[in-house]
């Protein structure tokens, strides 16, 4: 690395070779094709799939590394900052993007595809002919009742409880931040900390919610159309917050270890941008998944 | 490594300087933009000669009514595949490659935004189309539904649709990495003085596609997930017995399906309006207009996919919203179009190979719209739908669109990328042969088309034949041409005349500001704007 403890104003940093996005193109091969073959029951898929996944986490734990090292070095300018932040916010946008197909498939399903099975508009024939006797309703599982007979989660139960713990997550990140901006370090850490475990609170109580559906309410993934959009929209989205909750637990060690100042800590806040799309996310989903 | 800001000023004599020296540092782990540029062109002319490999075996078997060379199953996996391959094998990966290359030079960017992302977006296609097309030798074969994937048909296929829809998850990862590189090279790396609304066209219909690419490209991830999910975990996304519907399919894969048409079609633009102002030795006639039409064809295309389904059986509003939207299009296109009219308008014109290929563009390309603003039409459409009209129509968009502006763009700037000029008669042999076969092979379609002849069949009624066998010889002819490509700039490069900084005498912008060829690195430090450099510096606001 370089002596220089402060980037040239003038100089765009342009790194000069890079081995780990072909480990990563690994990676993905590994990781998707072992899944393909995993789908169609071939063995190889079981060998394939869990190697590709560590190829992947190899080459995240090593671009991260060096990309860390340079910015702790201070090889980064302000443009190049610049750019690393229009990058995480684009790629919310594209999350954003991604959220919208499934909700875009829930509004379909309400709005259209059920009542025209039942009859409604021009889907008095379909209705005649096919679905005899399906009178359109949401919940649904269909005319044929995919999954057979279930029952919801009660919005004001388990999810009213999550909604107010993601929302107070994105405040105590909110003091983390300002603690981080003011230099309160011991501030910092606690309110980091309890942002993680809020995180983590939710996914058991969503892990929870998923077991009791299940079990006892026979609500799967199978049940219809409900289920389709119920366990695709939540399921993804507690993907995410699995994912950011992980991303919180790196900044949290990263904290510790002092990679950031009052004036330098992108990384803290592309994490708390990310955990914040993530609880936009989830006001959606209460809204339309949920209450509505 | 930090800091190489040192040897920033003497790039006109650094050619072969700081250029990695191993063959996989060169090429595998480059972050060098003219290096990523050139490995997707190559990639996108490999996979084009792959995909025109595949539309060989079907003007073959469409050559005769009957069936004599393969069966039906394989022909529809070479339909499917044929469209798989061009739009994200070949077209894409061309404007990617075209903008890599460009996109730095005429902003005055020493690299892309984030150099290393940019490996990767292109180091995910070799693994993507090699999870695609290794399908074909998997039992079952390949992918047979169609391009568009539509549920149930998509469904039952064999091994392959898990592979299709990894493979299209990770051109998809590829593309939206490629296009947060751009919109964060053009908004944050441009030299000072290069303001938004002095860009070159190029540039700025890339910013445009970009956004794009990000809108859609999670929306066609997401739909294909489902169809995943509808296959092997018992979702009933597209099942109406569970009260899904397989239309919707339809409607999340077009609202990916048409802003991606127009992902195809935005950067030829830009290049069209590179070109034809060169030689017409004129500014871009309304180069403001231009921007504008940019934007609003990319707005409105969020609002018009159901017009590939008028005949799914959709609500009669629903029919009258999306044909009057579809016409809408034509208001901003024609502005284009007008436009490149105007720009030659009383022009010093001079018939340069590309300037060939950027007229040809003009001029079949507004076919292709033409025909389109007919398919716009719900009654009409009625009856063209699912023929070779259709058939016919996007391959004017596409091949005589798409692939006319690459192939226009990539004699315009190979001087620039190698430092030598291309033979210009054989160039323009190259341009009338295309220009004969690519009209033998789509014209007629038009006519098969209009008469019932639908598509995505190996066998037809005999009343088709003629026009089937014309069509199917321009098909052959065409297929000369990527070889007759490789030769010409084969010959260029090994004994081409030598390119001066600025081959074409009436270019203007930063990339006719550094040498022929343009040195490994370029603008490591932001360049001083002087009065004349930008193309479009001159515009009053």
């Amino acid at each position: 690395m370089s002596d220089a403890a402060h980037a040239d104003p003038n100089a765009y940093y342009v790194p000069h070779g890079t081995k780990w996005p072909i480990v990563g193109s690994f990676g993905l091969l590994f990781t998707l094709g072992g899944a393909a073959f995993w789908l169609n029951e071939h063995p190889a898929g079981k060998v394939a799939m869990p190697l590709g996944i560590a190829i992947i986490l190899f080459m995240v734990f090593g671009w991260f590394g060096t990309v860390i090292r340079e910015s702790v070095s201070g090889t980064y300018n302000k443009q190049v900052d610049t750019s690393f932040r229009m990058g995480m916010m684009w790629f919310i946008f594209s999350e954003v993007m991604f959220f919208a197909a499934f909700f875009g498939a829930l509004f379909y399903a309400r709005a259209l595809s059920v009542p025209w099975i039942g009859g409604e508009g021009d889907g008095a024939l379909t209705n005649f002919f096919l679905w005899k006797g399906y009178a359109p309703a949401w919940p649904t599982n269909g005319p044929s009742a995919i999954g057979g007979a279930f029952e919801t989660i009660p919005a004001w139960g388990v999810p009213l409880l999550n909604t107010l713990i993601l929302l107070s997550s994105g405040v105590t990140i909110t003091i983390a931040h300002h603690a981080l901006r003011a230099g309160k370090r011991t501030q910092l850490m606690i309110f980091l900390g309890l942002t993680i475990l809020l995180g983590a609170t939710f996914l058991w109580y969503q892990a929870h919610e998923y077991i009791e559906a299940y079990q006892q309410l026979n609500l799967t993934l199978g049940s219809g159309v409900y289920g389709s959009t119920f366990f695709m929209l939540t399921g993804f989205h507690g993907l995410h917050v699995t994912l950011g909750t992980i991303m919180l637990i790196v900044i949290w060690l990263r904290c510790a270890r002092g990679h950031f100042d009052r004036d330098h800590h992108f990384g803290f806040e592309a994490v708390a941008w990310y955990w914040h799309f993530v609880d936009v996310v989830w006001l959606g989903l209460f809204l339309f998944v949920y209450v509505l | 490594m930090a800091n190489h800001a040192a040897h920033a000023d003497d790039h006109a004599h650094d050619d072969h300087d700081h250029k990695p020296e191993g063959f996989l540092d060169r090429w595998l782990f480059t972050t060098n933009h003219k290096d990523i540029g050139t490995l997707y062109l190559v990639f996108a002319f490999t996979m084009a000669i792959i995909g025109a490999g595949m539309s060989v075996v079907i003007r073959t078997e469409l050559a005769a009514p009957g069936l004599q060379h393969v069966q039906p199953y394989f022909f529809n996996q070479m339909t499917t595949l044929h469209a798989l391959v061009m739009i994200f094998g070949a077209i894409m990966p061309a404007f990617v490659g075209l903008a890599n290359w460009m996109i730095p030079l005429q902003i005055g960017a020493p690299d892309m935004a984030l150099p290393r992302m940019n490996n990767w977006s292109f180091w995910i296609m070799p693994f993507a189309f090699l999870m695609l097309l290794g399908t074909l030798f998997m039992p079952g074969g390949g992918p047979a539904g169609g391009w568009t994937m539509y549920p149930p048909l998509a469904l039952q296929g064999g091994a392959s649709v898990a592979f299709m829809v990894f493979a299209i998850h990770m051109m998809g990862i590829s593309s939206i990495m490629g296009a947060i590189n751009i919109i964060a090279t053009i908004l944050n790396l441009r030299a000072p003085g290069v303001d938004l609304l002095k860009m070159p066209l190029f540039t700025w219909s890339w910013l445009i596609t970009a956004f794009l690419l990000i809108a859609v490209m999670p929306v066609l991830a997401g739909a294909v997930t489902m169809l995943l999910t509808d296959k092997f975990f018992g979702t009933s996304f597209f099942n109406a017995a569970g009260g899904g519907d397989p239309v919707m399919f339809q409607h999340i894969f077009w609202f990916f399906g048409h802003p991606e048409v127009y992902i195809m079609i935005l950067p030829a633009f830009g290049i069209v309006s590179e070109i034809i102002p060169t030689f017409s030795r004129k500014p871009l006639f309304g180069y403001q207009a231009m921007v504008y039409a940019i934007a609003s064809i990319a707005f409105l295309s969020f609002i018009v996919w159901a017009h590939h389904m008028f005949t799914v059986g959709m609500p009669l509003g629903g029919e009258l919203f999306f044909m009057y939207s579809t016409m809408l299009i034509a208001i901003p296109t024609g502005v284009k179009v007008f436009n490149w009219v105007s720009t030659m308008w009383k022009g010093s014109l001079t018939f340069e190979t590309p300037m060939l290929w950027a007229i040809g563009f003009v001029v079949l390309f507004t076919i292709g719209g033409f025909s389109g603003l007919m398919l716009a039409i719900v009654p009409a459409d009625f009856q063209y739908h699912d023929t070779y009209f259709v058939v016919a129509h996007f391959h004017y968009v596409l091949v005589t669109g798409a692939l006319f502006s690459i192939i226009a763009a990539i004699y315009y700037w190979w001087p620039k990328w190698t430092g030598r000029m291309v033979n210009e008669t054989w160039g323009k042999v190259h341009f009338w042969w295309t220009i004969v076969f690519v009209n033998l092979t789509f014209f007629p379609q038009h006519f098969l088309g209009l008469a019932g002849m639908p598509r995505r069949i190996p066998d037809y009624n005999v009343a088709f034949a003629d026009w089937n066998l014309v069509s199917s010889i321009g098909a052959f002819g065409m297929f000369v041409t990527p070889w007759m490509m490789i030769a010409i700039f084969a010959m260029s490069k090994k004994k081409g005349a030598v390119a001066s900084q600025r081959p074409w005498e009436g270019a203007h912008g930063l990339e006719w500001e550094v040498p022929s060829p343009a040195p490994h690195h370029t603008f490591t430090t932001p360049p001083v704007i002087k009065p004349g450099m930008l193309a479009h510096g001159d515009v009053s606001h």
